[in-house]
Parts: C-alpha cells; structure tokens; sequence
C-alpha cells in the first residue's frame, strides 16, 4: 500500500544519524521531525535564524518572535541558539548542514530539481530553496511520485524553471525509495504491498531496477 | 548628537516617492510594524520595498501593497499574499525574486563595504541569466552585487539613544543586515533606555549604523500560524 505524508516522513527519518545538523522544509520534511528516534540528537536549523527547533508550542508557550522558516509557532530547546538570515545562510552554504530534506515539484533523473515556480500560475518565489539545494552536502526529496493530474514527477529533465542542478541525492515517496545514480534512478525500496511494474509505470525518468527490491522496513 | 525621535511619523517624514527602502522581518515576525504604518499614513507612492517577504494581505507591508504604495518588491517568498499575486500578475507591480541566502548575503555586504561576492545558488536556473559565472574549486558560482537602500527600517527590542540595538529571539533575521544597510537606518524598540542601561556584549547592531531611533507603541506581533501541541511532551 502506498505511503501516507507520515509514512514517507518515517522512512526518511531512517536516514538520520545521531550529530546530524539537518534543515527540514515545509510540508513532509517538516513532519520528519516527529520520528527522530528516541536517543538520537539531531539539531534542527531553520534559515530563519534558528539552530535548534523543538516540538511546536502549548498554548501557554506561543511566542509570535520564535517561528520556522514555514512561518509556524515552534519551540526552541535547551542549548538552541538565535542568529541572524545573513549568518544562517553562510551555515548553509560553508556545507555546516548535514542533510537537507525538501519537497519539490519534479525531480529529473540527474538530480535536477523544480519547486519554486509555474511560468503564469504560482509566483510565490523561492525562499532559501535554491540556496539550500546548492550547498547542502545531502539533499533528500520528499514528494508523491506523481502529480494531481497523475503524471509522474519523476522525469528524464525538469519541465519547470529549475531550483538547482544535479544536486538531489535521493527521493522518498509514497510508492519508493530512489537514488540519483549516473545510471539514473537506482529503485532501493518499494513501499510495502507497492509493485515494482506500478513504480515502473509511474517513473518518466530512467529507472534502473535491481533483480531483488526489498519492502521499506518501516 | 541626537537621533531620538518622538515617533514614528517624524522618523519616516523625509522618505520621499520613489524611494528604496529595507523593511526588516521574516514573515511578520520582527516586522516594524510602526514605520510601515507611518509611510502607509504619509501615503508616499512608486516605493521600491526590498523585504524576505511582503506581509500578509491587510498587516505589514501588505498595507502599503493594498494601498498601491508599492511599484516594486525585491523579496525572497512572497505566498501569502493575495493582494501581491493579484497586482503582479496585471502588471502594477514589479517584483525581483531573489535566493534568500542571496538576498540576505547582498544585503550585508552593503553593510560590510563589499561591492560583490560569488554564489552557487542559482546556477544553471533561470535567475543566472545575464551574471557572471565563476568556477572556484571545480564549482560553478553566480557574482551577486551588494543592496543598498535610501532607508532601512526595522524594530529592535530594547535601543540605547545612542542607537545601540537589542533584539530578541529569532527577530534578528533580516534586520541586523538591513540596519547596517541602509543610507539612513531608523529604528523602532519596544524599550529606549539611556547609554550605558544595555549591556556592551550584547550589542547586536552597534550605534554608528542606526541613524533614527523611536520607541514604538501598541505592536501586534500578528502570528501567520498559530501551530500548537496539546500538552507538555515530558
């Protein structure tokens, strides 16, 4: 069965190590946070100017100066820190930011990504995304493999205004786990119940598919 | 010297039409909810806003947007705003979207005397049309230019009257750059206290940038989303 927002928040949570400096997105990325497993320090930077975001607050603990770049109420936790945007980009940029998790709209079978724009549409603008994507040592998408319309979002190259070139390493969606290799994409896990011929079917993009795919262990 | 002002309708009563101004916040978080309400009093027009973002519809700059104060925005993320979208999309309103690390980088580089500096946000996207591109240990970067402006605006926590600057939690964000930005940098606090009342290690913009300070009255602080738990975790 294909994954819910949580289930693909839940895989990618896999890919956390204790000391990690991780920056979430908005949307799934942000929800990883709920599945940092118990023991495990990761520190949560916001490009706000946060280093060390905690759960959102009670209602007792609101504080309108104490937002994610998502613009959310959030916590900050002991030994978490306030800086300034020039500062925080200059964290990101150094390569200080050990993983990076981001939505998008498509992602082309070279790492390719687009998420900021739809040419007469959306005008919304980019954020920290293009600054992000380009310095982040490990850059993970978390999205659904296809689109409203259902049209994969997994494409041989990116039909929208691109946020950053060859930069995504991996991506986790509701049917799979893929790698960006030189082959294209590498399919590492299927969801559990998912087939191999439906994630076929769905994937526009060069898929590479190993004789034995094994079910996420969620 | 004097820089202290009696409000926000003096400090703001030379920025003509057609001026450049920086408006500290990220969202409407550490936004200067009274500068902005003054220049949307004085009614100046044809205004060219650098900001992260462009408030939301009826609340920060959203006010001088609605009013049609606005010709440009130079602004990282502009969701949110419907007013904005609508203006930009039949062609009232201009607007420069800008990588926020860029944005934010140009803008302290104004600060800092530096007239450019390389980037790799954005290469190989369409906002590296027309700029130099510099490859600097096998990676490919953008030259980006400083942003200045005619007058920073932004809203501090506590000031000295000196305009030593206090800021608290997450409200630095673009503010402490901006402030050290701008040809004339004006200054709102919650809290304006003699020389000497702040402590000197922990200044967070220094006076010689500050230019105008006022104590400002009645803020909002105006949450986008209000995001909570039920109870305690631990």
């Amino acid at each position: 069965m294909a994954l819910d927002k949580y289930g693909i928040a839940k895989r990618i949570a896999q890919e956390l190590h204790d000391g990690m400096y991780v920056n979430l997105g908005i949307g799934i990325p942000t929800v990883v946070a709920n599945f940092i497993p118990a023991g495990m320090q990761v520190i949560l930077q916001s490009e706000n100017g946060i280093l060390g975001i905690g759960p959102y607050p009670t209602e007792d603990e609101i504080d309108a100066e104490i937002i994610n770049a998502g613009k959310e109420t959030v916590t900050l936790i002991k030994g978490g820190v306030f800086f300034d945007s020039a500062e925080s980009f200059g964290m990101i940029r150094a390569g200080k930011i050990d993983l990076t998790v981001l939505g998008a709209m498509e992602v082309s079978d070279t790492g390719d990504i687009a998420n900021w724009k739809i040419p007469g549409k959306m005008v919304k603008g980019m954020g920290g995304a293009m600054d992000l994507v380009a310095s982040a040592k490990n850059i993970i998408v978390a999205m659904q493999h296809t689109n409203p319309n259902g049209e994969s979002k997994l494409l041989p190259a990116c039909t929208l205004p691109l946020t950053g070139v060859a930069c995504v390493k991996k991506v986790v969606t509701e049917l799979a786990v893929l790698e960006i290799t030189p082959e294209g994409f590498l399919l590492v896990e299927r969801a559990p119940g998912v087939t191999v011929q439906e994630i076929q079917e769905k994937t526009k993009g060069r898929l590479v598919v190993p004789a034995f795919v094994p079910e996420m262990g969620l | 010297m004097n820089k202290v002002l009696s409000c926000s309708d003096e400090a703001v009563r030379d920025i003509a039409d057609g001026a450049t101004i920086m408006a500290g916040g990220f969202g409407l978080c550490g936004i200067p909810e009274n500068s902005i309400a003054a220049l949307a009093r004085k009614g100046v027009k044809n205004l060219t806003c650098i900001a992260n973002n462009a408030g939301v519809d009826g609340f920060g700059l959203g006010l001088l947007l609605k009013a049609g104060q606005i010709k440009k925005m130079i602004s990282s993320y502009v969701g949110e705003n419907v007013e904005f979208e609508r203006q930009l999309l039949n062609g009232t309103l201009e607007a420069d979207l800008i990588p926020q690390g860029t944005l934010a980088t140009r803008i302290q580089m104004a600060g800092m005397g530096i007239p450019a500096f390389f980037t790799p946000a954005g290469y190989g996207t369409e906002i590296a049309y027309g700029k130099e591109v510099r490859e600097f240990n096998g990676k490919m970067y953008l030259m980006e230019h400083a942003l200045h402006a005619d007058f920073a605006l932004v809203k501090a926590w506590k000031g000295d009257k000196l305009g030593n600057l206090v800021f608290r939690k997450a409200t630095r964000n673009f503010s402490t750059s901006m402030a050290k930005a701008g040809n004339i940098t004006i200054a709102e606090v919650e809290e304006l206290v003699e020389p000497g009342m702040l402590d000197p290690d922990a200044i967070h913009v220094a006076g010689i940038y500050v230019h105008r300070i006022y104590q400002g009255t009645g803020y909002e602080r105006r949450i986008e989303k209000r995001t909570v738990r039920l109870a305690a975790l631990d």
